[in-house]
């Protein structure tokens, strides 16, 4: 069996007092398109700094399909991608500096600039010095210098972060049709309907430590598992509700009752307050979003979530 | 956007294609130099040197003070002199400042531009892209001083004829053989220059700020002359970087003094080797967590 794509064991990184990236574990499967959701400052790029090989671990290791990216640039075989802003030599052209990488990156790379060049749209500025490029536009030349190495694996960090709508909608296609492409990628994003799109399975990073993995619709499944009620005697109703098994965390919230639990134990629930001769007026899922959600995560002390599937969940430190 | 069917990827264990190294670095940085505003200063103030130089004994010679000086006057015997005292005196801080416009810049314009990830995460280990760039740096000093030096015979000649020259020895020497003495004086001098190419890039990996790496790198230049001056110093002298670019007048003696010249490959080793030294592991062991 191959090994997967990337795999980070225990990854520490250490400033001084700061510690910006906390004992990440993440694995990405072969065609997995993978979000790593953070808000500024969570340490998603200084992970994938990390993952490039460009600063070394305190602690931890990362595995490129199975290499070490700090042993060897070898490792970066099949892999490509950038960090931040894609950076270019901006008193050359676009195609000088696609061959300038095509040459440091050999194996046959230079033969591809053409196509990496048509593939985002710039050939027909594949002449104009870089330095007169709009943001946009070097962010395609970034995926077009990621395409020179034809890679498997591809690592893009907040890749349309400062476009303009189009520009996010042309970036997100061309990443789709990379990732329908058989294509494994791997976006550092805090932009939620950019991962929603794209990504089959998300990490969610918080002060460096990851505080969810999992799929997005296990993500949506522990959004929704909370439910509203209102009844025609709340106060038997909440009395009804803390003695039934299976719900949990029941509170009040601008008169309603609010409570978790599983579907069977809410069927349970209603049939224990018809009993009781408690009539429901409102009993409905609480509409939760991703974004709630994520900022449920990452902000103030994080939130426990339960799901079907085995997440890796914590509540931050 | 075209289809995605890349051509196949030959790549790592299945590659097809040639492996990168060295020589691509090398390539890919002159043509990056090709296209930097600095190269041409530097360039532009090797050619203007000599010009003025030339342009000054011309002006002299016009007004009829040319026997006035006996400097002036050794210079307008044979213009092969004139390159010879561009390098007297482009020793001070001329091209110091020259070799470190490039030397002091080759790192740390990476880091201003934010390149260096984008390189980094190639088909290239770090020591290869270390040896392609200090080989660049070192090609320009070599460039820089070689066109300094044959814009001075030429112009030099020009003004003042291909004349014999006459050595520090008061021996005089033919014409053909004067050529070559200039050009093994300009070979000599790129020791002590390549003393300061390495300076030039130990600032350049440390500083990451290019500016700071050519100004600081003209200063140490600078400082070391200074050092020379200095009452008490006397005895220091022969093992300043500085004096090493006087190694070359050995050549110019009869016979051939060769003690300044063996002097100044080792001295210049003991000053290059652990700058290059600090460049190489700086570079091999730094985090690019910036730019």
């Amino acid at each position: 069996m191959s090994a997967p794509p990337i795999e980070v064991r225990g990854l520490v990184k250490r400033y001084g007092e700061l510690t910006a990236v906390d004992g990440v574990e993440l694995t990405v499967q072969a065609g997995d398109v993978y979000g790593y959701l953070g808000p500024n400052g969570a340490g998603k790029t200084t992970s994938l700094r990390m993952m490039l090989g460009l600063i070394s671990p305190t602690e931890g290791s990362v595995r490129l399909f199975g290499r070490d990216p700090h042993s060897t640039v070898r490792a970066l075989d099949g892999v490509a991608g950038f960090v931040e802003a894609p950076a270019f030599y901006p008193y050359l052209s676009a195609r000088r500096n696609l061959e300038l990488m095509a040459a440091y990156d050999g194996y046959g790379a230079a033969g591809r600039v053409d196509f990496a060049l048509d593939t985002v749209e710039l050939g027909s500025r594949a002449r104009d010095r870089v330095g007169g490029f709009s943001h946009g536009m070097r962010q395609r030349l970034g995926i077009a210098a990621a395409l020179l190495r034809a890679p498997k694996l591809l690592l893009l960090d907040e890749p349309a972060t400062g476009l303009d709508p189009a520009g996010m909608r042309d970036m997100r296609r061309l990443i789709r049709r990379l990732a329908d492409d058989g294509m494994t990628v791997l976006l550092s994003s805090h932009l939620l309907a950019e991962v929603e799109e794209l990504c089959n399975r998300v990490a969610v990073l918080r002060r460096g430590r990851i505080v969810y993995e999992g799929t997005i619709a296990a993500l949506a499944r522990g959004a929704a598992a909370s439910y509203r009620l209102a009844t025609t005697d709340d106060t038997r109703a909440r009395e009804i509700c803390l003695a039934q098994p299976g719900i949990d965390a029941v509170s009040t919230e601008h008169g309603h009752i609010v409570f978790t639990g599983e579907e069977r134990a809410v069927a349970e629930l209603s049939r224990a307050l018809v009993e009781a001769d408690v009539l429901i007026h409102e009993l409905a899922p609480q509409t939760v979003t991703l974004e709630d959600l994520f900022f449920s995560l990452t902000e103030g002390d994080g939130v426990v979530l339960d799901g079907p599937e085995p997440l890796v969940v914590e509540s931050a430190s | 956007m075209t289809a995605l069917a890349a051509p196949a990827r030959p790549a790592g264990t299945d590659a097809t294609g040639r492996a990168p190294g060295v020589w691509a670095v090398y390539r890919w940085e002159l043509v990056k130099l090709r296209y930097q505003k600095r190269t041409y200063l530097g360039l532009a103030a090797s050619v203007l040197a000599p010009l003025l130089l030339v342009l000054a004994i011309s002006l002299r010679s016009g007004a009829g003070h040319g026997d006035a000086f006996a400097f002036a006057n050794y210079l307008t015997r044979s213009g092969l002199v004139v390159p010879l005292v561009i390098l007297l005196f482009g020793a001070i801080w001329m091209f110091p400042l020259i070799v470190a416009l490039v030397a002091g810049d080759i790192f740390a314009s990476e880091d201003h531009n934010g390149t260096l990830k984008t390189v980094l995460t190639r088909s290239l280990e770090r020591q290869q892209i270390f040896a392609g760039k200090m080989l660049v740096a070192a090609t320009y000093a070599v460039f820089a001083i070689m066109l300094s030096g044959t814009v001075g015979v030429i112009a030099g000649s020009l003004q003042s004829g291909f004349n014999s020259l006459q050595s520090l020895s008061g021996t005089i020497v033919s014409a053909p053989r004067g050529l070559e003495l200039v050009y093994a004086s300009l070979v000599v001098y790129l020791i002590p220059t390549a003393a300061i190419v390495a300076i030039g890039l130990m600032l350049s990996t440390l500083t990451r700020n290019s500016a700071a790496a050519v100004v600081g790198t003209l200063m140490i230049s600078l400082l070391i002359q200074l050092i020379g001056i200095l009452p008490g110093m006397s005895g220091a002298q022969p093992y300043l970087l500085s004096t090493q670019f006087n190694a070359w007048q050995g050549l110019l003696r009869t016979p051939t003094d060769w003690v300044p010249i063996i002097r100044a490959l080792w001295v210049c080793a003991l000053y290059g080797i652990p700058a290059l030294l600090v460049a190489f592991l700086v570079f091999m062991r730094r985090d690019v967590a910036g730019g």
